[in-house]
């Protein structure tokens, strides 16, 4: 086997002192990975103590820490750092054409951060535990018994720089490591979408640092700020936290978006229809979503005219998000399609999203909202957004670039099992919560009426759903890492430079300098039964296969 | 950023020893590091943004607090610090101008001048807010003004302005926004104020204990304006935040220092001169800020 990132040094410090791009990648993808088995595990038992209105497993302050905690991890340590830190970091310089991201060093940091964040924010159960729901809301954070709320926000507070810390890199790799040739409207659009992130990433999350300073400081030294038991304001904790966590919220689901469009136009075979509207539709959502942060706090006592505006300037996300999807559509129009596992995560995607955006449309609504607020309809509506969104754009990534980045191919029968169950387990979770949210069934609630508990066992029984998805994922994956066929360098057929490499990639990225052309030219490859790829036309025949 | 030996000298490719592997040419380094350096600069200022909005929101509720509470502090050791942070600003520039010349011995002694600057502002700092330990003029519950001992608790020079002037004592107990805060459940965390009488809460208003001598109006001592504690809060808060950014300066000004001492900037490179300048710009420049909105408003 040819020399690669992954054989090029040996033992731990070659791995855990490692400035290469690709090996942080890997060590955030297994870091965030274990991070979203935790939370999903919290979610079952979130899931199955609603099981009956009574109590089921666990007692009331437990199951109060448990759905904190589950969204806590889920979106600060996993599904913020998820994307950007695994799926880009491995990505981003390679489809630039650069041998690594402009400060590895501080990437290196990056991901210490990250582990030390995790760290601290999971002790927090160790230390009396959180049960404020995952925003930390005052005066409820600041009551004295909350004890693992200083330490939740300290954890996060250190995740935040890991963050921004990889914004900035991202940021300053795109704007001075594109090689000759590779200009803005060159870049393939999944660089678009995470350079739109890595501008919110730099730009909103100082905010919440200081946001959680505070709290902590109020906690610790009873300052006063947010504490209206000392003439503090608790809903200025509420516009600081949302300042950054609605920005977040895009955070979230760019990548994934970005991830769409590679996914789309690799499996159709075809250029990108408007690629410069998905391009700055990217960026025009990482804008928007610094304007919106008010419609969180409808119920909380801001003005009216406020609240108006802040409804209005929801709207208004909508049109970018639905410039991509109509765009994506209409790319997939005449297309030549292939349904691998990747593309069925793609489809899968556009139905699941396009519910989470649509109902969106119903909360960022004023009168609809006071009725739905606080109630499933809205854990439904984020975890269509989510889950549904980020989540699944995520899958379809991994599924898109495991071979690329571990030289194997998984059996696509149980992938495309898998996918399917994530769909019928993912709906069945939480189609469900629209439905008994729009009846009054409050979110995290440990008792509810029993007029309820049908709604809440079918949701129940597709988080079981979801969960065996995940574990027949989880077996197949490991699989094709002991018995995998070699992978192709290019197993889809996809354009873009990381293709180009070798699979795994060597260590520098490329042996030589690519060429940088159209990110979307299908037409110079052809598919080599031989190799089980795609590989350019006229270059010898059965070469990536070793 | 520092990122620039990512893959550190000798790694046998004929460059520029200070040119990390993964950058075609030094300009497209350097530039990547300035952009890097600019970008981690206007992070710190929306961290900073955050204490500034907290600021506008309390000072737009509390105005009558705000003014009254800056006029206990120093305003002559505010301004000393300010032109010892310009000073030491003006220095860093120049020790950016020097390491262009190559000018060696100028560049370290005009950094151990920047490195004094910062000393001096922490002294001074220090002398400040040990004037507000001994005085109670803390934040939230530890807010708690009084006599040292030494000196009697600090009265304002005067705040005329700030005399309810013609306000009755009845008038003044019931229409102050301020007693509010009495209301709250837990009496444990509302201390009453020093000298003041004390006050009970009836529908969320308050009026004087029966048979309690009349209220004294209100003058602007510290003692009888609720709400104080916040400007404090903020006051330390803000202050101390910037205070770690010129600890943190200091570091990173000493390992610059070190950096010439060891030779490092003989060749004509001198980047992380320049990106330490910039940063200490920045812990200027949020300082002049800090000055006018807390010292300058009463």
């Amino acid at each position: 086997m040819k020399d690669n990132y992954l054989t090029h040094s040996k033992g731990f410090l070659s791995w855990a002192l490692t400035l290469d791009h690709k090996r942080i990648g890997l060590m955030y993808l297994v870091a965030t990975l274990g991070s979203f088995f935790v939370a999903g595990m919290l979610a079952l038992v979130v899931r199955t103590e609603l099981w009956a209105p009574d109590p089921t497993i666990i007692s009331a302050d437990r199951y109060n820490q448990a759905f904190t905690l589950h969204g806590a991890i889920m979106v600060f340590l996993f599904i913020i750092p998820a994307v950007p830190g695994a799926l880009g970091n491995f990505v981003l310089p390679i489809m630039l054409g650069a041998k690594d991201v402009a400060f590895p060093r501080l990437n290196l940091l990056s991901f210490y951060l990250w582990m030390l964040g995790g760290a601290i924010a999971v002790l927090s159960i160790l230390s009396g535990g959180v049960d404020t729901g995952w925003t930390f809301y005052t005066p409820y954070s600041t009551e004295p018994e909350r004890l693992g709320v200083v330490m939740m926000a300290t954890g996060v507070f250190i995740l935040g720089f890991s963050s921004i810390f990889t914004g900035l890199n991202f940021v300053v790799t795109i704007h001075k490591l594109r090689p000759p040739g590779m200009t803005w409207f060159r870049l393939p659009l999944f660089l678009w979408a995470t350079y739109a992130t890595a501008l919110i990433q730099v730009m909103a999350t100082p905010v919440i640092g200081i946001t959680l300073l505070l709290l902590i400081l109020e906690r610790t030294m009873m300052i006063g700020i947010f504490n209206p038991k000392l003439g503090g304001d608790p809903v200025l904790f509420q516009h600081f936290f949302w300042f950054y966590s609605h920005p977040a919220v895009y955070i979230m689901i760019l990548p994934p978006l970005g991830i769409i469009s590679e996914l789309i136009a690799a499996f159709c075979r075809r250029e990108l229809f408007g690629y410069k509207f998905i391009a700055f539709s990217s960026v025009a959502i990482a804008a928007f979503g610094f304007l919106v942060w008010g419609h969180h706090m409808f119920t909380s006592g801001q003005s009216t005219l406020m609240s108006m505006m802040f409804s209005a300037l929801t709207f208004s996300v909508s049109i970018p998000t639905a410039v991509k999807i109509f765009n994506w559509l209409a790319t997939m129009y005449k297309g030549s399609i292939s349904f691998e596992t990747p593309m069925l995560y793609a489809l899968t995607f556009l139905f699941t999203f396009s519910i989470g955006g649509l109902t969106g449309i119903f909360l960022g609504a004023l009168s609809t909202d006071i009725h739905l607020h606080d109630t499933y309809f809205v854990v439904a509506h984020f975890h269509y957004v989510m889950m549904g969104g980020g989540v699944i754009g995520l899958l379809g990534g991994l599924h898109y670039w495991w071979p690329k980045m571990t030289g194997k191919m998984y059996d696509e029968g149980p992938a495309k099992l898998a996918c399917a169950l994530v769909f019928i387990g993912f709906n069945t979770t939480f189609f469900v919560q629209f439905v008994m949210g729009s009846q009054g069934m409050p979110r995290r609630y440990y008792n509810y009426d029993p007029s309820f508990q049908i709604y809440h066992q079918v949701s129940t029984v597709g988080s079981y759903i979801l969960a065996a998805a995940f574990f027949l994922m989880l077996f197949y994956l490991l699989k094709s890492l002991a018995t995998g066929r070699q992978a192709p360098d290019n197993p889809w057929g996809a354009s873009t430079l990381e293709w180009q490499c070798s699979s795994p990639p060597p260590h520098d990225n490329f042996s030589t300098t690519p060429t940088v052309g159209d990110p979307y030219d299908f037409s110079g490859m052809t598919y080599d039964p031989q190799i089980g790829g795609w590989r350019p036309k006229g270059a010898p025949a059965a070469q990536g296969a070793a | 950023m520092g990122d620039q030996h990512a893959h550190g000298a000798g790694d046998g490719h004929g460059h520029d020893p200070n040119q990390a592997h993964h950058f075609d040419t030094m300009d497209q380094q350097i530039e990547a590091c300035k952009m890097g350096m600019w970008l981690f600069l206007a992070t710190e200022v929306l961290l900073f943004a955050g204490l500034f909005c907290a600021y506008t929101v309390y000072r737009g509720n509390h105005p009558e607090v705000f003014h009254h509470a800056s006029l206990f502090l120093d305003t002559k050791l505010g301004a000393l610090n300010t032109v010892i942070l310009l000073l030491s600003s003006f220095t860093a520039a120049w020790a950016v101008r020097a390491a262009q010349l190559r000018q060696i011995a100028k560049l370290k002694l005009l950094l151990v001048l920047t490195l004094a600057g910062a000393v001096g502002f922490l002294v001074v700092k220090y002398v400040e807010y040990s004037a507000k330990f001994e005085h109670g003029l803390l934040w939230g519950l530890r807010y708690d003004p009084h006599d040292d001992g030494h000196h009697p608790a600090p009265k304002p020079a005067g705040a005329p302005g700030l005399v309810l002037a013609g306000a009755t004592t009845q008038e003044y107990a019931v229409a102050t926004p301020w007693d509010d805060l009495t209301a709250v459940q837990d009496k444990s965390l509302v201390k009453p104020a020093g000298n003041e009488v004390a006050v009970q809460a009836v529908d969320g208003r308050v009026v004087p204990e029966e048979g309690a001598p009349p209220r004294k109006p209100w003058v602007g001592s510290a003692e009888q304006v609720r709400n104080v504690h916040i400007f404090f809060g903020i006051y330390f808060v803000m202050t101390g935040l910037h205070g770690l950014h010129v600890l943190i300066g200091m570091g990173a000004i000493g390992w610059v220092l070190l950096r010439a001492a060891k030779g490092d900037f003989d060749g004509g490179y001198y980047l992380p001169v320049d990106l330490v300048a910039l940063y200490w710009h920045l812990v200027d420049l949020i300082w002049i800020y800090l000055f006018p909105l807390l010292y300058l408003i009463g």
